[in-house]
């Protein structure tokens, strides 16, 4: 039977969500290839999230608990993956591209001497039956397909491409304590977190994002207004970042957060490739700008040619009237 | 301090056309110059030789044409450039990538801290900085966005991992670099000429061959291989446009038909 082998992030004490959709692609790719679905959890007081890797679809988790996993310590969870796919040797090994799977699959890869493929959007079998990976290259702009000759077929998968499967409390499946190897100094000492995230762009539905278009900090007010009148968040254009008037963990765009949300507005942003690398997969982009050649207006569903400073305000009041009507 | 930074030319993205119909990429227009994240990553290696000391050695794999960047990299403060260039060296995915920059590094001898960008905007992928560091036995942090401490053992870094860590790592160590980290300078016109006289050391694979597997390298070290490029069209999208005094409240109306808006 050949394994598809899903690893299960764990952060701040749940088992990130992307781990559950890949759970998803390979119960679907499992029936193709005919495979046994497999996932492996490292941390500490972890017992309990493995029920819920098989509700989500894994026939086998596989157990790692040792208060030395607690923190993520990039060589000693290496040296376990390594281990462990030599022993079982999966046919497929899938990683959530977050920034840890990031940086752990790539250690993985090139200490089991096998292929890597980065940051997927999509996972095929084809006719031969050979898995295609799906990935943006060119700062987005390209989609290349990609076949692997080595095993295990390795690829990292972004957040919220592949579609969330349901949850079955009554689905059975194997749940196996693995020892935890003795591993030495690594050279690394997580001394911890120093700042947490303000925002978390990659999990909004709602995005209200400003660019260049706004002429100074204090007009972010108006976008966090309407965002927050939506149900949404704030988000920015690199250059917004750079003048310091937000915190990058605002900032969509090939060097910031990649974020496909139910509704993206862009105001004020006029689209260059970097920002659309970060946001082109939205399902509804909406652009407001004043310049009606703007690149962004290519990329949108609905766009409004006028001036920030009047569409917004007048954005803001239909809603705020809304909402006073519903709650008299 | 010993500081080896790894820099790739990459086309300038901008320019770069992209025809949907043909599924062809035309660089042709596009200038090539360095990848911007490496960019970061060279300053902070000055930076860190103007507090300590020690050498700048940039490497970089690619065409002949990709001196230009190398010669960059020392107008700006690098003190030596190698350039790897074979055909052998071609067609590499990011394990054959690595393996090659690790076999060279491993024939430049002591370093102390390797430093790369976060990823290229061409390839897009962020893999080769960690793999070099698993195929060279070193640790590696990802995502540096702030040196904080420098010892002659270790470095004391935050790590932008969407939350922010702090870490401690020994060196030798190798290090990838968010843009956050510092404001790359621009090299003085003086430098510049300066460096055109500075030579260029140029390795083939068999320059490597004492310390690396040369079926490790270009395409036939590579595990994974392209079958199809496929340039996504957006024609996916609407496109509405709405112009004048009501356009807020038709924008309102469709996001209300499409159940986004309450």
């Amino acid at each position: 039977m050949k394994g598809i082998l899903i690893y299960a992030e764990v952060e701040s004490g749940r088992v990130h969500p992307v781990a559950f959709e890949l759970l998803g692609k390979a119960r679907e790719i499992g029936e193709k290839i005919s495979g046994q679905v497999w996932s492996i959890i490292l941390g500490h007081e972890i017992k309990d999230l493995a029920s819920e890797l098989i509700q989500y679809g894994a026939d086998k988790v596989f157990v790692y608990d040792h208060p030395t996993l607690r923190e993520f310590d990039v060589i000693r969870y290496k040296e376990i993956l390594v281990d462990f796919v030599k022993k079982f040797n999966p046919e497929i090994f899938l990683i959530g591209a977050t920034p840890l799977g990031r940086s752990l699959a790539p250690r993985v890869a090139a200490a089991l001497r096998t292929g890597l493929t980065a940051d997927c959007i999509d996972l095929r079998i084809d006719e031969n039956g050979d898995l295609i990976q799906i990935r943006p290259a060119f700062t987005g702009n390209i989609l290349a397909h990609i076949k692997t000759k080595s095993r295990p077929i390795m690829a990292t998968v972004r957040y919220r491409v592949m579609e969330m499967p349901e949850k079955d409390l009554s689905r059975s499946g194997e749940i196996i304590e693995m020892d935890v190897p003795e591993i030495g100094e690594t050279g690394l000492k997580m001394l911890g977190e120093v700042e947490e995230r303000r925002v978390n762009l990659a999990e909004a539905d709602i995005i209200v994002a400003g660019g260049r278009g706004l002429k100074s900090k204090d007009d972010l007010k108006m976008l966090e207004e309407l965002a927050s009148l939506l149900g949404g968040v704030v988000g920015v254009s690199r250059p917004l970042v750079d003048e310091g008037w937000i915190s990058k963990d605002h900032q969509v765009g090939f060097s910031g957060n990649t974020v496909k949300p139910k509704l993206y507005i862009a105001c004020g942003i006029s689209g260059s490739p970097q920002h659309l690398a970060g946001m082109r997969d939205s399902e509804i982009i909406v652009a407001i700008n004043v310049d009606p050649s703007a690149p962004i207006f290519r990329y949108a569903d609905y766009g409004v040619v006028g001036d920030l400073y009047e569409v917004l305000p007048k954005l803001i009041k239909i809603l705020k009237n809304a909402k006073r009507s519903d709650n008299p | 301090m010993e500081i080896i930074v790894l820099i790739k030319q990459v086309p300038d993205i901008e320019k770069v056309r992209f025809d949907a119909e043909k599924g062809r990429i035309d660089r042709s227009s596009a200038p090539a110059e360095t990848n911007p994240f490496d960019l970061n990553a060279l300053e902070a290696a000055i930076q860190l030789k103007e507090k300590l000391g020690g050498s700048i050695t940039v490497l970089s794999m690619g065409p002949k044409q990709a001196e230009s960047s190398l010669r960059d990299a020392l107008a700006r403060g690098a003190d030596k450039a190698i350039l790897l260039t074979d055909g052998r060296f071609a067609g590499a995915d990011t394990l054959a990538t690595a393996y090659t920059l690790a076999t060279a590094i491993k024939k430049l001898g002591r370093f102390d801290l390797i430093i790369c960008g976060e990823k290229t905007v061409d390839g897009d992928t962020g893999q080769v900085g960690p793999e070099v560091a698993e195929f060279l036995g070193i640790p590696h942090v990802a995502y540096v966005s702030e040196i904080r401490e420098v010892h002659q053992d270790k470095l004391l870094l935050i790590s932008d991992m969407g939350d922010k860590y702090l870490v401690e790592v020994k060196l030798p160590a190798l290090i990838t670099v968010t843009k956050d980290l510092n404001t790359p300078r621009l090299p003085s016109l003086r430098d510049v000429l300066k460096a055109r006289k500075k030579e260029i050391e140029v390795w083939n694979a068999d320059a490597l061959s004492d310390y690396g597997d040369l079926d490790g390298f270009g395409v036939k070290g590579s595990k994974t291989m392209v079958v199809k490029v496929v340039i996504p069209s957006e024609k996916g999208r609407k496109g509405i446009i709405f112009r004048g005094e009501d356009a807020a409240e038709k924008l309102l109306e469709v996001l209300r038909e499409n159940r986004l808006v309450n």
